[in-house]
């Protein structure tokens, strides 16, 4: 069973589908007591993040994912909600974030050359570091197979949690993972055809403490 | 890399799929559903469900027909045709699409896109213009092609992408049907003067002119085209095969 996380952030109507299209049992939830007690968590996203992380911090459901994630409980951070893994972001001001990785959220436009576009938007190859091809995330997932990306921002100075990247005139923080049960996805599974839908039932059936 | 994005369009009418569809070995081949799941597994990149009804009846059976499609197919669904107020991007976003794209309303109504990129996000709105050349200069047309509203098409399109239009469809009148190959200085026109992607439409009749797309306009993002996806003159795999063989990089 996955629980999705809704905290008012983005529409959660492809994910919800998805999951119900690979036949995974999905609920969606904005309880933090709920949060606490789930076999794993997606906490989707999408937007600003000043909002979002203020968001999670007056409904206490921030509170309950860093707990939920310290006791080994899978979790999945897509897009804004990867960004939101983090330590901080610099999205209009500097922001805190959950923390459960290390790293800096910033704006794409002060790496990649001049002249390309922002967003980065549309499908780019995934390229795996040595954390990526070891992680039950994408065990069932190619080098260079195409996801769907629409981000401004990208995750800096994250070292060892980077587990893809993808080529945008320089390598962008495409995923992450802390080595354990803690995951990010910076483009979006649910959008991703079938690489996508591979990946959300990779994720189905990672264990508490982050065995698959 | 980025790849370049093939996308068909749906033009859809009281829940099915019009501008003639004709498919060997598809049943049902209008349904909007059926034709989405096809597309979607042939390797389109991303899809448009253009909501050509103008009752009020024949707007539910859109939506409803969009959320089934949204239950299966899992790429990018931008919805467009009759969007005109904040209400209209609540209504097609609950149901399964990622983007709206805004046309005769924004012209109609300048505040729409602004204040929907304020609420959804630039990555949300898009900017569909129907352009063609009149006395001259690309001017914007309304109403489906028939109104011309005395717009500049080019200052339209900067006006719109600054007010948080996150990408631009430009559909050439002079090309659209024709199946001549696309409006290639016109979407030049447009590559230089907005830098948010830029989604060519409008006179595709054969791989190579998705080809000279691509190479001659290297600011293109995606090629949109209808008539020949459904008619088959153009399959999605060959199509990509080819743009590949062509250096052009795409998702296979």
């Amino acid at each position: 069973m996955v629980t999705i996380i809704d905290y008012g952030v983005g529409n959660l109507f492809s994910l919800v589908s998805s999951f119900s299209y690979i036949g995974e049992d999905a609920a969606v939830s904005s309880d933090p007591g709920e949060i606490l007690r789930a076999d794993r968590l997606i906490l989707p996203g999408v937007g600003a993040f000043g909002d979002a992380a203020e968001k999670l911090r007056a409904t206490g459901i921030g509170d309950a994912v860093r707990r939920a994630a310290a006791d080994g409980v899978p979790l999945l951070g897509i897009c804004l909600g990867m960004q939101l893994l983090f330590d901080s972001s610099t999205e209009y001001g500097v922001h805190e974030g959950l923390g459960l990785l290390r790293g800096q959220v910033r704006p794409i436009g002060g790496v990649i050359p001049a002249g390309l576009k922002i967003p980065h938007i549309g499908w780019n190859a995934l390229r795996f570091t040595e954390r990526g091809r070891e992680c039950p995330l994408f065990s069932d997932v190619g080098e260079g197979e195409h996801v769907y990306f629409v981000h401004s921002y990208y995750a800096a100075d994250c070292g060892d949690s980077v587990a893809a990247t993808a080529e945008y005139g320089v390598p962008l923080t495409a995923a992450v993972s802390d080595g354990r049960s803690v995951f990010g996805t910076q483009f979006h599974p649910e959008k991703s055809g079938d690489v996508g839908l591979r990946i959300l039932r990779s994720f189905s059936g990672i264990k508490k403490g982050g065995s698959d | 890399m980025i790849t370049k994005r093939i996308i068909p369009c749906l033009d859809v009418k009281d829940g099915r799929v019009v501008k003639g569809v004709n498919f060997q070995g598809l049943s049902d081949v209008d349904s909007p559903v059926t034709l989405a799941s096809f597309y979607s597994d042939a390797g389109a990149d991303e899809l448009v469900f253009y909501d050509i009804t103008a009752s009020a009846e024949g707007r539910r059976i859109f939506t409803d027909v969009l959320a089934e499609a949204a239950r299966r197919v899992f790429i990018p669904l931008t919805v467009g045709g009759g969007v005109s107020s904040l209400d209209d991007f609540d209504r097609v976003l609950k149901c399964g699409a990622d983007k709206v794209s805004v046309n005769s309303g924004a012209i109609r109504d300048p505040s729409l896109i602004p204040e929907a990129a304020k609420r959804y996000g630039d990555q949300c709105v898009v900017i569909s213009a129907d352009v063609k050349r009149v006395g001259g200069e690309y001017r914007v047309f309304a109403r489906g092609g028939r109104e011309d509203t005395g717009l500049e098409a080019i200052e339209w399109i900067k006006r719109c992408v600054g007010s948080g239009a996150g990408e631009v469809v430009v559909n050439s009148m002079d090309t659209d049907g024709v199946r001549g190959g696309f409006d290639l200085p016109l979407l030049s026109a447009v590559c230089g003067a907005v830098s948010v992607p830029v989604i060519a439409s409008g006179g595709a009749g054969s791989v190579d002119d998705f080809i000279r797309l691509f190479k001659d306009v290297p600011g293109v993002d995606a090629g949109l085209a209808a008539s020949v996806f459904h008619f088959g003159q153009i399959r999605i795999p060959d199509l990509k095969a080819s743009l590949r063989g062509a250096g052009i990089p795409v998702r296979i």
